[in-house]
């Protein structure tokens, strides 16, 4: 095990407390820079998918895992950066002026969202963003003239500097690559300053906040406009990737998926953030093979355990039929978010967190290490 | 003109007087105890005066200023921090960050320099970080600097708080019962960081406490409250000695 002997105010400063850090990271982005030229196609379009889910779900951390306010709405903003840049494509405005009008438009509107939250809490704030998010939609539904309604919107390849990226080459996922580290960096910045430690504040006790000169009104609007405007970011990288946006892709299903991604990760951790992207992420193409070779393997191992031909296609269609049942991947999601709420509340990332310790630890782990310690119960005279 | 002054300040809930008419005033430098009964109204004065609640009436003045109307994150940016009879800490963050939020009013750096971390919040934050530093040796809080408040004992949560509101730098600093909780022992350090707190610090103190011992240790006036209204004011002992408040510890 290693221990760490502070001796200058800079050791806590630093966002690499010793050189492992620098050695894990520096070989994961060596691996993260070698990736295009290795993995199929497939995986790297998967890849560029989980830099997006990544980036919202950064954005997500901030407002719900480190601020404390609930969001069901970030499809919504995801949609309005993504539309923001359909719409300037069409009038040949460049690709960075698109981007950042499209992030701070987003982040505007995330600020006008935050004003009416600021009187409301827990399931009140979420139905108030699930209504923002409905608001949204129908909007991208009615308003033909710029989102072109429910037929959809067709979203050009990017040009960079007069030359075309396409959405499938190295250089676009390097780009989605870059806002992720970015969007992080930043993030990390503002955790370690004063407004991240404002943010923290706010969540774990707005009266003492208050009582220590935060302005909890202007961090919340802050909060709530960061986060908007970073997922407005990551809405322009979607849209380039999907080439076609119309409503029916940021629905309340979408939102949802943002809440597992820091759910599953964790949602005190950055890390987690990343972790649950690529676990939402992957789930598709899990749920595609549930659907396409599990009928037939299931059939398989029946017919070695002396199952008739009959009786095997029997198990065979019937396991078809579940996998391609309609609800399933909601139902997947229900089970997975009450699973993680009931069992892993720091979410993978706290997982691995305590597998680590027990190797550092061994033989000395005790199961209570991760015991919650509840010494003494919070009043809650003043919520 | 006093340092610190309430006048006629009152507070209803309803039909009850929680703070009924209370005048009083804190000079610069002096250890002001508020004594009495449960349910006198000792911390609705403090939750008057740090805003968390609107005066039903009256007036509060700090440094000649009228601070009624502020808005409650003004008040800790005036100078005037608190701790709270419930310890209210940030349960999910370091002793070292609880602190820092400590150093919110001090801090000035934009949202833009902050996500890019320019040398000026660098500077800032070493700045911070050396202002907290001083309160932890300060309280003997150094064994704890990186632990997470949920595990802490009661004991050292309510010397976090001290800390947190030292950390701002406040000119009078309004303490909640300092030693509720708290064993003998650590009530004795309470006691000697308040006294320092004063002299040391120049802190002016504004406390509400049950216990006597502690009261006459460290105050320099007492003032007597039930329901609502102030029965007595003075020296420790004149206080204790006044019959109205002996009759209202009897339960007369
Ligand atoms: N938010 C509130 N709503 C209604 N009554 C309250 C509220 N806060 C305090 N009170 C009442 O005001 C009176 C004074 O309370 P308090 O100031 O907490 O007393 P103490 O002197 O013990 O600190 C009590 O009777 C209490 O029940
Ligand atoms: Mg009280």
């Amino acid at each position: 095990m290693r221990f760490l002997f502070k001796t200058d105010y800079e050791d806590d400063i630093r966002l690499f407390p010793h050189s492992g850090y620098v050695v894990s990271y520096g070989l994961l982005f060596a691996v993260l820079l070698i990736a295009p030229y290795v993995l199929s196609s497939y995986l790297m379009s998967q890849l560029v998918f989980v830099c997006i889910y990544a980036t919202v779900g950064v954005a997500l951390l901030i407002l719900t895992g480190f601020t404390g306010q609930a969001s069901l709405g970030h499809a919504a903003f995801l949609a309005i950066g993504a539309y923001t840049a359909a719409y300037l494509q069409k009038y040949n405005v460049p690709f960075p002026v698109y981007f950042l009008a499209a992030g701070v438009l987003t982040g505007c509107i995330g600020a006008l969202v935050g004003f009416p939250a600021l009187r409301l809490q827990g399931i009140y704030l979420v139905i108030a963003t699930i209504s923002f998010a409905f608001i949204v939609e129908e909007i991208l539904a009615r308003w033909e003239s710029v989102t072109n309604g429910n037929e959809g919107l067709r979203v050009k390849a990017l040009s960079l500097l007069g030359v075309t990226v396409s959405r499938d080459s190295p250089t676009f996922y390097f780009l989605c690559l870059a806002v992720l580290v970015l969007t992080i960096v930043g993030t990390l910045n503002l955790l370690r300053s004063p407004t991240g430690r404002a943010f923290v504040a706010i969540r774990d006790s707005e009266t003492a906040a208050r009582s220590m000169g935060v302005n909890v009104a202007l961090y919340k609007v802050k909060s709530f406009a960061i986060s908007a405007a970073i997922t407005g970011f990551a809405g322009v990288l979607f849209a380039h990737k999907l080439s076609f946006i119309s409503p029916e892709m940021f629905t309340l299903q979408l939102s949802i998926e943002f809440i597992i991604v820091i759910l599953i990760g964790g949602t005190f951790s950055l890390h987690g953030a990343v972790l649950g992207a690529i676990f939402i992420v992957m789930i598709d193409p899990f749920l595609t093979y549930l659907k396409d070779d599990m009928p037939g393997v299931i059939a398989g191992i029946a017919a070695a355990f002396g199952a008739g031909t009959v009786t095997a296609g029997n198990i065979q269609s019937k396991v078809a039929a579940f996998a391609s049942l309609n609800g399933l991947k909601g139902a997947i999601y229900g089970v997975i978010i009450m699973l993680f709420v009931l069992f892993e509340p720091l979410g993978l990332y706290g997982r691995w967190l305590k597998i680590k310790l027990f190797f550092q630890l061994f033989p000395l782990y005790k199961r209570a290490t991760f015991k919650r310690q509840k010494i003494y119960v919070k009043s809650e005279r003043n919520r | 003109m006093s340092y610190f002054r309430a006048e006629n300040l009152s507070l209803h809930f309803g039909g009850l007087k929680a703070v009924d008419a209370v005048s009083f005033a804190v000079e610069k430098g002096e250890i002001l105890s508020i004594i009495g009964p449960n349910g006198a109204g000792k911390s609705s004065i403090f939750n008057l005066i740090s805003r968390i609640y609107r005066p039903t009436s009256g007036r509060i003045f700090f440094e000649d200023q009228d601070i009624t109307e502020q808005p409650p994150y003004d008040i800790a940016k005036l100078g005037i921090a608190r701790t709270f009879q419930n310890i209210e800490l940030f349960e999910n963050a370091t002793v070292l960050s609880n602190l820092l939020v400590g150093r919110h009013r001090h801090s000035s750096t934009q949202l833009w320099q902050e996500l890019l971390f320019l040398p000026s919040v660098r500077a800032n934050e070493k700045l911070h970080r050396r202002r907290v530093e001083q309160v932890i040796e300060f309280l003997d809080l150094e064994p704890y600097r990186d632990k997470l408040i949920s595990g802490l004992p009661y004991g050292v949560r309510k010397v976090i708080e001290l800390a947190r509101a030292l950390c701002s730098e406040p000119k009078l600093i309004l303490l909640d019962e300092p030693s509720s909780g708290l064993n003998v022992e650590e009530t004795d350090d309470m006691s000697f960081w308040i006294r320092d707190m004063k002299s040391e610090l120049g802190v002016t103190v504004l406390m509400v406490e049950h216990d006597m011992s502690l009261v006459n240790r460290v105050s320099d006036r007492v003032i007597a409250l039930n329901y609502g209204r102030v029965l007595a004011m003075g020296s420790p002992s004149e206080v204790q000695q006044h019959p109205d408040v002996v009759a209202a510890y009897l339960g007369a």
